[in-house]
């Protein structure tokens, strides 16, 4: 059997935004694009159409190597009952923000 | 904690309504505080007239690239050209609303867009040529954005401050659909063998256009300090185009420039053949459904 037509031949591309506002770059979606210079203008152009960002990272997704849904209990589960990691036994004073 | 870090933490908890939104906030009225009295000494009918020439260049320009949507050959492609046509069209708006200020007769940007006839229209025909392919899309963005970024960077600093900030606006714009149009012309320029021809015989189909956006133009003689003058930018955008070029092994064509009517061309009002469905097209809806709201 034939392989399906492919719409795109260009490869996928990850794109990260860091807004005004935003203190790191963050994930907003992904693309097609033949090199990193056409992803980061194609970027541009698809996310950040309403004012939303001022920097932006691209990265081919192919380059991205990501935990498989598989090693999921082995991964996170072992973190899943040691409440003590988190600073939640501390007294905080009031006028701390943003905690 | 670092200036910087410190700097961050307190813009999150600002007192404003931005953070209620997902995207970006901060937009901004160009024209905003800005005088729209035409300025002393300022001759108001050569200013309708040049404010109406180069708002018809972005309006026009802009109708050729609405045509493409949905017939380019990559999704990301078309976002990018339909955010071009809509600079362009944005242009066009405060340039024609400046051109029915000064004009002074109570004309709006609607008006002067959907309701003048072809022979009123004064883009250059560059303007107004059918791509017949994506190479010539891409070479006609070039040579346009080229010479308009040009223009603008001069009228920003014009004696019209409305035009002044309309252009120092359009400057950034101008500088992305170059940069836009330059990568695609290199990157098919110096692509294949079959790329590179097409390029070449598009970029052959569009330099015979180019001519004309360096006529002299008496309407800018009437307006010192206010226009700019078409001839002295030929020198900036050549340096662009070359280098453009060299980068994509194009040569430069050589093309003898398309040929005036009677020694008019789009500036005086005289088109070519597309033109006239292109406009047919443009204002069939407002010309059927006149003052329509929606």
């Amino acid at each position: 059997m034939e392989e399906p037509q492919v719409r795109s031949g260009w490869p996928l591309y990850e794109v990260f935004l860091r807004g005004k506002r935003g203190l790191n770059h963050v994930h907003v979606g992904s693309l097609h694009a033949a090199d990193p210079q056409m992803a980061l203008r194609h970027a541009r152009d698809l996310y950040t159409r309403r004012n939303e960002g001022v920097s932006i990272w691209v990265v081919a997704a192919a380059d991205i190597t990501a935990s498989s849904p598989d090693e999921k209990d082995p991964f996170f589960a072992p973190s899943g009952d040691k409440v003590y990691r988190h600073p939640t036994f501390y007294q905080l004073p009031d006028d701390v923000p943003h905690m | 904690m670092t200036d910087d870090e410190f700097a961050a933490y307190q813009s999150l908890s600002e007192e404003t309504e931005d953070h209620r939104w997902a995207f970006g906030t901060g937009f901004t009225d160009p024209l905003e505080g800005i005088d729209a009295s035409v300025p002393d000494g300022v001759d108001a009918a050569a200013l309708t007239a040049y404010c109406l020439a180069l708002g018809d260049d972005a309006l026009i320009y802009s109708h050729r690239l609405q045509q493409w949507m949905t017939r380019l050959p990559e999704l990301e492609e078309e976002t990018a050209l339909a955010n071009v046509a809509l600079d362009l069209l944005g242009q066009a708006r405060m340039l024609l609303a400046r051109a029915g200020q000064a004009e002074g007769r109570g004309r709006r940007e609607d008006d002067l867009a959907f309701f003048r006839d072809e022979h009123e229209f004064r883009s250059v025909r560059l303007a107004e040529h059918t791509d017949a392919d994506f190479a010539e899309l891409a070479g006609r963005l070039l040579v346009f954005s080229a010479w308009r970024l040009a223009l603008f960077g001069r009228l920003a600093g014009s004696a019209d401050p409305v035009l002044a900030a309309i252009a120092a606006k359009g400057v950034n714009e101008l500088t992305y659909h170059r940069d836009y149009a330059a990568q695609w012309v290199i990157r098919l320029g110096d692509g294949t063998p079959l790329s590179h021809d097409r390029m070449a015989a598009a970029l052959g189909v569009i330099w015979p256009l180019a001519d004309e956006l360096f006529q002299a133009d008496p309407m800018t003689d009437r307006l010192p300090g206010v226009a700019a003058d078409p001839a002295d930018l030929r020198a900036e955008v050549d340096a662009v185009l070359d280098e453009v070029l060299a980068a994509a092994t194009l040569d430069r064509p050589h093309a003898a420039p398309l040929a005036r009517v009677a020694g008019r061309s789009g500036r005086d009002g005289v088109h070519t053949e597309a033109f006239g469905y292109l406009l047919a097209e443009l204002q069939s809806v407002a010309r059927a459904h006149p003052d329509a709201t929606w």
